[in-house]
């Protein structure tokens, strides 16, 4: 079992891809968008997950003693904040793309121009 | 692209993809087997050089303190873009909706508990971001989730003070130029760009680990603000706020 969460990891992003490609509604595409990207947090805490290893935060306990890697905990909040990011975006344009058509379905709404 | 031809390139695309991340896993090493060195060496080095016990904060503002730079203006630029998109001068008053309050006063009671309770959690996350887990962006966005709250179990009209853009804007831009200048207060001394010059203090205090201190606070005002900016944009598309005439009458 000890790939599992990589298996998981690659699971959610083929889910996410499949949500976003079948989607009928803006809204339900940008949460499969946002379920996609979770499969970047899955994978970055797990490729920095050291066995026995406790967080990279040494309140109560030794400094140097076994933790998890620091670098790809920073780096999943940068994530997360890109994707807060991305998300505002695709929402104000979904939200726009329905003023203009009045739908939110994106096969509806592929005729609009200008 | 019809419904059907895009499911029938979905179906094999998926397939292939699945075998690349499998082909992928099947080369990591397994699970908790970690092997690069960087993580290891940031575990034993940052608390002694920075005097900060939360190393992922300390890898954040300090290590990697120009990335969480670029970070903090994508925040920035996602609401500078938001706000162009959604901000619409022309909205007639007839698209105007009014939501009713909320009538349940138990609903309510936890709700406006929870608003208390929601910036107290907030606050002691950014305030120890660097000692115990939390940060200046964790904590940011929960402030204005506690904010949000009151628009859900209040009214529009009790949110509204908050959302204050004269106030928020310009305290956005203290938070996100306060991190440029802390940088720079850096190159003017002479070092590096965001080099850590403030007095490291001792560690696992509120006086601590120096720039990264400032930086937290910085970044999470520079949230706080844009995250409740960002809420008001969405809201006010549906929600247009009434004018002190309405209000008054």
């Amino acid at each position: 079992m000890s790939f599992l969460p990589y298996v998981v990891a690659a699971w959610i992003c083929l889910v996410g891809i499949a949500g976003m490609a079948t989607s009928r509604n803006l809204i339900h595409l940008a949460v499969c968008l946002t379920v996609t990207q979770s499969s970047s947090y899955v994978l970055l805490l797990s490729v920095g997950y050291v066995k026995h290893g406790k967080a990279p935060i040494f309140v109560g306990t030794k400094v140097g003693s076994t933790a998890a890697d620091p670098v790809v905990q920073a780096l999943t909040l940068t994530d997360v904040v890109v994707s807060v990011a991305v998300i505002a975006l695709i929402l104000a344009l979904a939200l726009d793309a329905h003023r203009l058509s009045g739908s939110v379905d994106p096969d509806g709404i592929a005729d609009i121009s200008g | 692209m019809s419904r059907r031809m895009r499911m029938l390139v979905l179906g094999p695309a998926l397939l292939g993809l699945g075998a690349l991340f499998a082909w992928a896993i099947a080369g990591l090493p397994a699970f908790g087997d970690y092997r690069g060195p960087y993580g290891f060496v940031l575990n034993r080095v940052v608390v002694p050089l920075r005097h900060t016990t939360n190393v992922v904060m300390g890898t954040t503002f300090d290590v990697r303190g120009l990335d969480t730079m670029g970070e903090e203006f994508i925040l920035y630029a996602a609401l500078v873009g938001v706000t162009l998109l959604l901000r619409d001068e022309t909205r007639s008053r007839q698209a105007e909706r009014r939501t009713s309050r909320l009538d349940d006063d138990a609903v309510r009671l936890v709700g406006v508990a929870m608003i208390g309770g929601g910036l107290l959690v907030a606050l002691w996350l950014m305030a120890f971001g660097y000692i115990t887990p939390g940060g200046g962006f964790q904590g940011g966005v929960l402030a204005a989730g506690a904010v949000l709250l009151l628009y859900l179990v209040g009214s529009h009209r009790d949110y509204r003070p908050f959302r204050n853009e004269h106030f928020l804007d310009p305290l956005e831009a203290v938070g996100a130029g306060g991190y440029i200048v802390i940088g720079l207060a850096a190159l003017v001394s002479g070092t590096a760009f965001l080099t850590n010059l403030f007095g490291l203090g001792t560690t696992g205090t509120l006086v601590s680990s120096g720039s990264i201190a400032l930086l937290n606070w910085a970044s999470a005002i520079a949230v706080s603000c844009a995250m409740v900016l960002l809420f008001a944009e969405f809201l006010e598309t549906y929600v247009v706020p009434l004018e002190p005439e309405d209000a008054a009458s």
